[in-house]
């Protein structure tokens, strides 16, 4: 590997964890498309600081898209507190409406500099380690020493507010009573998403910002339930995307943005579907094999109700499980099978016996 | 005058206002069962998600035909809804995360896709300024037939289903009992909306496409709570949205059509949240304002009738002074008189004292007492 590959690499992972810590927040408290909306108005911003400003190098660029963030926040919350629409439409009205406003004055005003509303959207990582920044006699790439920089304030912030991030994000309720402002919280949550966007954009694009915020945050959603854990995980699983988008688009030669991306989805994807407690396929296996659990363990009740009556020499047959029970024979074949290897049950020339952990079963069924 | 000359006769223009108009009624009148059903970034989604769907037309058929990739695009976008509701039923991801999942990743792939055919992994060279923002400019006679076709015929099922997306935007229980597949009918819906994203893309652009989904309805259900009427209105809006931003875009130079719509729908919207009736933000200052006058008036004919009862006179006199301590709040009284005396309840009877008339004392006591 050449430097300037290790280099793409590091950004990509530095961007991915960034992303992915307050996009844990994100998924926690419903508010993923915030991040969409975000991602686009900072673009706004960056116009608007530029005309102040007068130059595209100004590091007040970021602090002007950052507030431009918080700002499409404060309009979010303030239509949704009229009452005249939801804040999913709330979201859908603010964002586009700022963004055009940002593209008509690009378009109008700014023609000549370099800005462009699709680099913002697109982002391209492969030009990244050309443009350098000395710091302390080291030449580093500019975009990995600003993405570092948000990476520690995120990691700071969590840490230095993880009680109070915990307890507004589960119980709001609670924390509003404890005396933390929810309020407070969150728009300091949305300042921190907001920077990171920022910083991302340049790396990844915007739209791809949300697929690192949201998806790897999901996928570790659905793998724990602890909230430090799942931190980590969203990191980690960052990271895989990063760094496999990267060969990915290495190896057919695409966007690599475009491949994090759909790594990240991906990764979702194995998530989703293999997840050990709460995957697809975890799930189909605990129902199929609830379903020979419970076959079991209506067959012990069944014998025992009937055990030591006169009506057992009937009752406790084979052939009567068909009648009695609804079963088709071949169920009633494998049900008995699967209970006689677990010793639940003993056939007796043609009748069946409840073994003494079979009628512990059943015992503990009816108890229950 | 010139304008609206260039509207009906030059080629260009009536072209892309009518494109704007067609994308503007559809997806006006389609917006409002998503903005019912909360439902309004499912837009946002579905066109971000349409992406690979267009490379991938283009890659199996070589064809850069409009149909082509429209066909593609709305194939992309349903398999997104699909996978997104997937995701929500099957798991504890909200729909929120699943929204923005889709998005992103759908958009990331695409474009993973695009710059691997192109052989060139730039991607602001890869000609995505079209796909990301419309070019209404390169809209010819026939584009504009075929959105109407597709929007026509979108609007068409829409009618025909009338009565069953009704039951699916408002009360989902009640149609699945009546027996309906509400699942179908949201397939169906699904499918709908994305005819009319698709038809706006290449006016438009995927990221301002949400916005025509959204605004239209959001505007239009401020003023109606009819679904027909808000239905008509949305679609309204929309059009006059797509005609005045191709129009605004045809005067300045180097203004694309798709901001200029976008912005024209949101001053709609914001028109529409503040003046209109019953819900709008103006309204319902005035009203509290009419509501809060109405109470002091009546605060002012109550305290003259308390006072009158003490001396067995209804009509006895009293200062004004007197009232004004008697008033609640910051507000002055002197108004309140002047209301009174128009309604001829209250009589100035000297310079500052004040008396009620017969009808006053009347009025007072049906007010107080009721009856």
């Amino acid at each position: 590997m050449t430097t300037s590959q290790i280099e793409i690499q590091l950004i990509a992972a530095v961007v991915a964890v960034a992303c992915a810590l307050p996009g844990v927040f994100l998924v926690l408290r419903q508010m993923a498309m915030m991040s969409d909306a975000i991602s686009h108005t900072v673009l706004l911003g960056i116009v608007v600081t530029f005309f102040l400003v007068g130059s595209m190098e100004s590091p007040l660029l970021i602090f002007g898209a950052a507030a431009m963030g918080l700002v499409t926040v404060s309009l979010v919350e303030l239509l949704n507190k009229t009452g005249l629409v939801k804040q999913d439409a709330a979201i859908g009205l603010i964002f586009p409406a700022l963004f055009s406003l940002a593209v008509i004055l690009i378009s109008r005003f700014a023609g000549g500099v370099h800005l462009d509303a699709d680099a913002v959207l697109l982002g391209e990582l492969a030009f990244a380690p050309f443009d350098r920044l000395d710091i302390l006699g080291l030449s580093i790439p500019k975009s990995l020493a600003v993405m570092s920089g948000i990476l520690m304030l995120n990691i700071l912030f969590i840490t230095l507010f993880f009680k109070e991030l915990k307890l507004a994000t589960f119980d709001a309720g609670l924390a509003a009573a404890f005396g933390l402002s929810p309020a407070l919280i969150h728009y300091a949550l949305m300042g921190l998403v907001s920077i990171t966007a920022v910083g991302a954009f340049d790396a990844v694009g915007s739209i791809l910002v949300v697929a690192l915020m949201i998806a790897p945050a999901a996928a570790a959603y659905l793998l724990t339930d602890n909230l430090s854990k799942m931190l980590g995980l969203a990191a980690l699983l960052g990271i895989i995307s990063a760094v496999g988008g990267y060969w990915l688009a290495r190896l057919m030669d695409a966007n690599i943005a475009g491949s994090m991306a759909t790594m990240a989805g991906l990764v979702f994807l194995m998530a989703f579907l293999f997840s050990p407690k709460r995957g697809l396929v975890a799930y189909a296996r605990r129902r199929g094999r609830q379903k020979w659990e419970f076959a079991q363990t209506s067959l012990a009740m069944h014998l025992m109700n009937h055990e030591d009556t006169p009506a057992a020499v009937d009752e406790c047959t084979v052939a009567h499980l068909q009648n009695h029970l609804r079963w088709q024979p071949e169920f009633a074949d494998q049900v008995l099978l699967k209970a006689q290897r677990r010793g639940y049950v003993q056939r007796e020339n043609g009748s069946l016996e409840l073994t003494d952990s079979g009628r512990t079963l059943a015992r503990q069924a009816l108890v229950r | 005058m010139e304008l609206f000359n260039d509207l009906l006769f030059d080629y260009t223009l009536r072209t892309v206002a009518l494109g704007a108009a067609t994308l503007g009624l559809v997806s006006g009148a389609l917006g409002s069962f998503a903005l019912l059903r909360r439902q309004s970034l499912l837009g946002d989604a579905m066109s971000h998600a349409a992406l690979p769907g267009v490379v991938l037309a283009f890659m199996i058929t070589g064809s850069k035909s409009p149909l082509v990739l429209m066909l593609g695009a709305a194939v992309a976008g349903i398999l997104g809804t699909l996978l997104m509701m997937a995701v929500t039923r099957h798991s504890r991801i909200k729909g929120d995360s699943a929204l923005g999942i889709v998005l992103s990743v759908f958009f990331g792939f695409g474009l993973m896709l695009l710059t691997f055919l192109q052989r060139n992994p730039d991607a602001r060279q890869a000609g995505l300024n079209t796909f990301l923002f419309g070019q209404a400019a390169t809209l010819l006679e026939r584009d504009v037939i075929t959105m109407a076709m597709f929007g026509g015929g979108a609007l068409l099922l829409m009618v025909i289903f009338w009565k069953e997306l009704k039951l699916l935007s408002f009360d989902v229980d009640f149609g699945a009992s009546l027996g309906f597949s509400m699942r179908l009918l949201d397939i169906l819906l699904t499918s709908l909306l994305v005819v009319a994203i698709v038809i706006g893309l290449q006016a438009v652009g995927v990221v301002l496409m949400s916005a025509m989904i959204v605004a239209p309805a959001a505007a239009a259900r401020q003023w109606t709570d009819r679904l027909s009427l808000m239905i008509v209105l949305a679609a309204l809006f929309g059009a006059i949205a797509g005609v005045s931003g191709a129009m605004i875009s045809s005067l300045g130079s180097g203004l694309s059509t798709g901001p200029l719509v976008v912005l024209a729908i949101s001053a709609i919207a914001l028109l529409s949240f503040l003046l209109a009736p019953n819900r709008g933000l103006v309204w319902n200052w005035l009203q509290r304002r009419r509501s809060d006058q109405n109470l002091r008036v009546r605060a002012v004919l109550s305290n003259l009738y308390f006072l009158a009862q003490q001396h067995d006179n209804p009509e006895h006199a009293h200062e004004a002074t007197v009232l004004q301590t008697m008033a609640f709040g910051r507000f002055g009284i002197q108004k309140s008189l002047a209301v009174l005396t128009d309604l001829g309840w209250v009589q100035q009877v000297d310079q500052d004292r004040w008396a009620l008339t017969p009808a006053g004392a009347e009025e007072a006591e049906r007010y107080l007492i009721g009856g």
